[in-house]
């Protein structure tokens, strides 16, 4: 799903000028950050989702579906996901995001902040990505007395975070609030909450992944046919074509579901749903089948592309682990494979045998 | 930029009645006990009764023209119609190819007489059709082809054996490919032309090969100076080699390539029951998130064919995967349900099914292209080859 819509197109020349996987592997040092952020904030896409009226760009859900995948391709090692997401989140309150990077949570189901009666957050969050970096936090809390939920807005100086990376090397924060006074709180719509985030954040997270491996399937595919072993190109042999229609296969699985579940969302937010919790069953479905099915690919794909490339492929100073390692850890945001496959064959157990079909068939 | 494409395309909306429809006859039909569809190995998948029935309804050849018999719907509308019957293991055996494949060769090569002798009889649920490939020295070498036409006084003379021929023994016309020429040196898939054998002929006979399932499905079929009158040749003499890739996306990604063993799904959701522990729930939603994603892909590369596209390596990709799935599907069943209790209400039929499957999925990978044919086709379309 990589519209040609202007987003995606001005998206793609940013990135290619600022963020080239291949120049930013062989640049020491993280200078290169700065200027490129700001490049893609000048261009409005951090707050893409936002609408004009809160200081957003006002892009729609399938368009900036369509610039996460875009930043997949890149392996983009900034927080432009994270921020499209917090923006969306904050919208639902109609909280006016600030500028600059901003990260979003909870990012696991089980993870909670509690909205004391006296206005201030606590709690304690795993893993949340770019937390070191991002000035500010938008998260959804549980209201302590009142019940429901409220979304709020924290300056990330008033919390508690911890030094952590993912497996990629990229900030992944323990955050802890201790009656954290926040910027701004409202109440969540009716219907909205954890469970509204976690679907968009897996879906984004699906549509990365999916765009990552697209890229690791072009580099895999040109090294094949550059690299000459035994007097030919290693692409002759049949056991490398092999593996790597196998890498074709996942990653048009991982664009199908990522695609077509960001297309689901983008349907359901037209629709004024507003991403209602709990989701529809088709809805859930199409949102958890892209989590699973795009993590499996993720790990099944990163593998046949390090066997095409061999050594190389294991250095640093090749490209591809950062688009490897990087699908190795968004496979674990907004729930892991497993935690959703559980979920998912609950609700398809509780619909019973015969509910089976009639809810592929409605996709 | 890999140039694969697997847009999130859905099903028009005057696809939903039609389901509806197809789902309000199929009901009928098995409480009228027509047929079972918690047996999908019985023999019941041949049955002259039932493809009328769906003839008169008007689905097949749902998308050809109507001075052939045909309905002039859209290719989504026939992609609703055969999930529903492959789902509820609708007894579609005589008139499956016929629909899927030889109809549309015939549109597109045969001459106006036989088109219009042939084709309403396909649409009215009465031809079954057959398709003439493998031979014992040629299966997915096909350009490998020995069995002969030479020219005869008006036509040709066929000589030669056909393997693995489904249907064969059932068959009203068989579509086969014979070598009309040696192949050339610059290319070795000349001189192979497409023929539609009608095979009442004398001189052609067909001997049963049992499967291991004990099933009779497949047959040898032996040519004897069998005669083709010059107007069943199907397309280029020497040329059929030119005619055969366009068709294949069709045969290749429709969503029997992925549902052929989904009936094991279905009881497996019977098996573990309504609260299943966490490691069935996990497998199940596994298996949900796959089957879902296959059909996403299936569904997107149906409506790149419906936009007149040519999808090729979509395609080989959804065969290739989808086999691999619905193959592997037993297994996994078998697995997740090993530590449910006997007594689980349904837990006969889901070994009688789980059985079946399992004795049937070796084959799933090898008929209409085997795995390692699909995954050459891949290869080339990714400038591998």
């Amino acid at each position: 799903m990589e519209s040609t819509s202007l987003i995606v197109e001005t998206a793609s020349r940013l990135l290619r000028h600022h963020c080239d996987p291949q120049t930013l592997n062989s640049t020491a040092g993280a200078a290169w950050q700065a200027p490129a952020w700001a490049a893609l904030e000048q261009a409005g896409l951090p707050l893409a989702w936002v609408p004009e009226e809160l200081g957003g760009a006002g892009v729609g859900i399938e368009e900036g579906f369509g610039l996460i995948g875009l930043a997949g391709r890149y392996a983009l090692a900034l927080p432009l996901t994270e921020t499209l997401l917090a923006g969306w989140l904050l919208t639902r309150a109609e909280i006016a995001p600030p500028q600059g990077a901003l990260t979003c949570a909870p990012t696991r189901r089980g993870d909670r902040v509690v909205l004391g009666s006296d206005g201030s957050l606590s709690g304690r969050l795993r893993a949340i990505p770019f937390a070191e970096g991002a000035q500010h936090l938008a998260l959804i809390a549980e209201r302590e007395h009142a019940g429901g939920h409220a979304i709020a807005l924290i300056k990330l100086g008033d919390a508690r975070v911890a030094a952590g990376r993912s497996i990629a090397g990229d900030a992944l924060n323990v955050v802890s609030l201790e009656a954290v006074r926040p910027i701004a709180t409202r109440t969540a719509p009716d219907g909205f909450d954890l469970d509204g985030l976690l679907a968009m954040g897996a879906a984004a997270r699906a549509m990365q992944m999916s765009g990552a491996l697209a890229a690791i399937l072009d580099i895999a595919v040109a090294y094949a046919n550059e690299r000459v072993a035994f007097a030919r190109p290693i692409a002759k042999f049949q056991a490398v074509q092999h593996n790597l229609a196998r890498l074709a296969g996942e990653s048009a699985a991982a664009m199908a579901a990522a695609g077509s579940a960001a297309q689901a969302l983008a349907a359901a937010s037209d629709a004024g749903e507003r991403t209602r919790t709990p989701l529809a069953d088709g809805l859930f479905l199409e949102v958890a089948a892209a989590k699973i099915r795009v993590g499996e690919a993720a790990g099944v794909g990163a593998a046949i592309a390090h066997q095409v490339l061999g050594a190389i492929g294991f250095t640093r100073e090749h490209v591809l682990h950062r688009f490897t390692q990087r699908l190795w850890a968004w496979r674990d945001d907004f729930d892991n494979e497993s935690a959703w496959a559980v979920r998912l064959g609950a609700l398809i157990a509780a619909r019973g045998s015969d509910g089976l079909w009639p809810l592929l068939a409605s996709r | 930029m890999s140039a694969l494409s697997f847009d999130a395309i859905r099903l028009p909306p005057e696809c939903d009645a039609l389901r509806q429809e197809v789902r309000t006859f199929l009901a009928e039909e098995i409480a009228a006990g027509t047929y079972n569809p918690q047996e999908p190995g019985n023999d019941h998948g041949f049955s002259p009764e039932f493809s009328r029935k769906v003839g008169a309804k008007g689905w097949i050849g749902i998308t050809w023209p109507k001075r052939y018999g045909g309905h002039e719907r859209s290719f989504l509308e026939r992609y609703v119609v055969t999930e529903e019957f492959r789902v509820a293991n609708a007894p579609v055996r005589l008139h499956f190819v016929a629909d899927r494949q030889s109809g549309p060769v015939l549109l597109k090569y045969a001459n106006d007489a036989i088109k219009g002798d042939v084709l309403p009889r396909i649409c009215r649920g009465e031809v079954c059709f057959a398709i003439g490939m493998s031979e014992p020295g040629s299966g997915s070498d096909l350009f490998a082809a020995a069995t002969r036409a030479t020219r005869t006084n008006g036509g040709w003379l066929i000589n030669g054996t056909k393997v693995w021929t489904s249907n064969a023994h059932h068959a009203h016309y068989l579509i086969g490919l014979f070598r009309t020429s040696p192949a050339s040196k610059d290319n070795r898939r000349h001189g192979l032309t497409q023929f539609l054998v009608d095979m009442k002929t004398p001189g052609i006979s067909v001997n049963p090969i049992y499967q291991m399932t004990g099933q009779h499905d497949f047959n040898e079929v032996v040519f004897q100076d069998a005669f083709m009158p010059d107007d069943h040749v199907l397309g280029e003499v020497d040329g059929a080699w030119k005619q055969a890739t366009s068709e294949l996306a069709y045969e290749r990604s429709g969503p029997e390539r992925f549902l052929e063993t989904f009936y094991v799904l279905q009881e497996l959701v019977r098996v573990l029951g309504a609260n299943p522990d966490v490691r069935g729930a996990e497998g199940l939603g596994r298996l949900v998130a796959q089957v879902h994603s296959l059909r996403r892909m299936s569904v997107s590369v149906a409506g790149m064919l419906h936009a007149g596209k040519e999808p090729v390596v979509e395609a080989a990709i959804v065969k290739d995967v989808g086999t691999l799935w619905e193959q592997a599907l037993p297994q996994r069943a078998r697995e997740l349900a090993a530590f449910v209790e006997e007594g689980a209400s349904n837990r006969a039929t889901f070994e009688e099914q789980l059985r079946f499957a399992t004795l049937i999925a070796p084959k799933l990978t090898i008929q209409g292209g085997t795995t390692e044919i699909l995954r050459g086709i891949i290869a080339r379309g990714l400038g591998l080859r």
